[in-house]
């Protein structure tokens, strides 16, 4: 007999995508808030500077951590390790992790987000989410150029478009949408709730008889789909 | 009041969203979130009203207890606003959210010190000796943003649910009155609400206002105007909150606003209340289990 709660603090595996909150800058490393029950780590060690170069950490970096990641920025990182008292070790050794820039934080319970084989999604809608194992899913607008060059430090501070920002809220609403009806998050279902919700306003479909209506024909695309 | 952390680059997204007219969920500047009203939810008051604006929780509780009227107002009763944020998060339990707690009861004594938003005549029953005290308790339950203009609803649903037992005064030979307590349980009286004012709070975010900020929106606030407007557009009473400073100017725009957003707020609790009401007590009640 197995029990698995609804709503539960998120626990770490080894190879997970989490989305973090850096609550807090210390010595060597960071406090990052993931929705578990002991703030997550992230050390000095296991990040990647900007311009991704890989080198040995100085007391030079030690001092300048504020001006990489300050209290308050959100950063999508990869699990490394578990503590012993179960807190979880996190790096962004890759130039597809690091901070995150503007976009869109829906935090939901880390039970409703499906494994997948990545992550990572760049939706045909027009923006890119990445579903975070521990519950935090990151709407963004997708970037034209690949993230060649700075691993995520420059932060694109130009306003997003119209039309974008249209997108990443539709997109927002849905995933609330489905969340409010415990249904699964991963890219099928929540692209398929977009196209249900296209015929109505934004800001209708966080109505209760739209949300019905659309999580109905989302699911029942996913049954036909597996059917 | 409860806040969240944002990065830099959130409030600048939610920033230009809003000057945009599209907030982070779809919303115009002058859309409210989808609000759920419920009256007589707690059973052992004389009225009762349960809100929920998007996250914001709130239950109010309204008591009508016989005491003696004010020295300078002899003839006519009065209410009593508690407000009681504890069960909201650990940093509100305890000294936390007296504060808070206090702030937002000074605010309701301010929006009903106005003449004419309730019949206080109404709850008087013998001149200078006894009238109705209305004891209005606010409960917290949840803070998603918006608290004030919540609990501003909840209070004035809770009014309309309100019922205070008839009483009559007897006296005898000596003089000496006694209060008499009509037997039948649906004998009572009904306050008015047309002139109870609704609070708006318009949150300055960049260079324009938004009304009913979502807890994000307000970290990226530095400055808000909380207005109670009554249902024929009245200003009543005006209060500025936050760090930031307001330009006279922009406090205009959010004053005509308030009014606008105000008058329609009005009519759709109205709406809500009147069909409550023709559904009489075979409604349905969902309370704590919806």
């Amino acid at each position: 007999v197995c029990d698995r709660a609804l709503r539960h603090r998120y626990n770490g595996e080894i190879g997970d995508i989490v989305v973090g909150r850096i609550t807090e800058v210390q010595q060597k490393r960071w406090k990052v808030e993931t929705n578990s029950r002991l703030d997550s780590v992230l050390l000095l060690s296991s990040i990647n500077l900007p311009g991704g170069e890989l080198r040995r950490k100085s007391a030079e970096d030690e001092l300048a951590m504020r001006d990489y990641l300050q209290e308050g920025d959100l950063i999508s990182a990869e699990v490394q390790s578990i503590f012993s008292d179960g807190a979880v070790s996190l790096h962004t050794r890759s130039l597809k992790y690091g901070k995150l820039a503007q976009g869109v934080l829906v935090q939901v319970s880390p039970s409703l987000v499906k494994r997948q084989k990545t992550h990572f999604h760049d939706l045909p809608c027009g923006a890119s989410v990445i579903l975070g194992n521990n519950g935090f899913i990151w709407i963004y607008p997708t970037s034209e150029q690949k993230e060649d060059e700075a691993g995520g430090y420059t932060a694109n501070l130009e306003p997003v478009p119209l039309s974008d920002r249209e997108v990443i809220s539709r997109l927002r609403n849905c995933i609330v949408a489905l969340v409010t009806h415990k249904m699964m998050l991963f890219d099928t279902s929540i692209l398929y709730c977009y196209e249900a919700s296209l015929p109505h306003q934004i800001k209708d479909i966080l109505k209760p008889e739209v949300t019905e209506e659309i999580v109905l024909e989302a699911r029942q695309r996913l049954l036909d789909l597996e059917g | 009041m409860a806040s969240v952390v944002l990065s830099e680059a959130e409030k600048l997204y939610i920033v230009h969203g809003v000057q945009e007219d599209l907030r982070v969920d779809g919303r115009g500047c002058e859309d409210y979130r989808c609000a759920e009203v419920e009256t007589d939810v707690v059973s052992n008051t004389s009225g009762s009203a349960r809100v929920k604006l998007g996250e914001t929780d709130i239950l109010v509780g309204i008591k009508a207890e016989m005491g003696t009227p004010k020295l300078e107002k002899p003839d006519e009763g009065y209410l009593e606003f508690f407000v009681d944020c504890s069960s909201n998060s650990p940093e509100l339990e305890g000294r936390g959210g007296e504060e808070l707690g206090t702030d937002i009861a000074n605010t309701l004594y301010r929006v009903f010190s106005c003449e004419n938003t309730v019949d206080l005549k109404s709850l008087c029953i013998n001149p200078k000796e006894h009238c109705w005290v209305l004891y209005v308790d606010v409960l917290l339950l949840e803070c998603g943003g918006n608290i004030f203009d919540a609990i501003s609803i909840a209070v004035k649903a809770a009014l309309f649910n309100t019922r205070i037992p008839k009483v009559r005064v007897l006296e005898d030979e000596e003089g000496t009155k006694e209060i008499e307590l009509s037997d039948d349980p649906y004998d009572c009286i009904r306050l008015n609400i047309d002139e109870v004012p609704c609070i708006v709070t318009l949150s300055k975010i960049g260079y324009r206002h938004v009304v009913d900020a979502t807890l994000q929106e307000e970290a990226c606030s530095l400055a808000s105007l909380l207005v109670s407007v009554t249902s024929k557009g009245a200003i009543t009473s005006m209060k500025k909150v936050g760090k930031g400073s307001l330009d006279p100017e922009s406090i205009f725009e959010m004053m005509e606003t308030g009014q606008r957003v105000g008058k329609l707020l009005h009519i759709a609790l109205q709406k809500i209340l009147d069909e409550e009401e023709s559904l009489g007590t075979s409604r349905p009640k969902v309370g704590f289990l919806g």
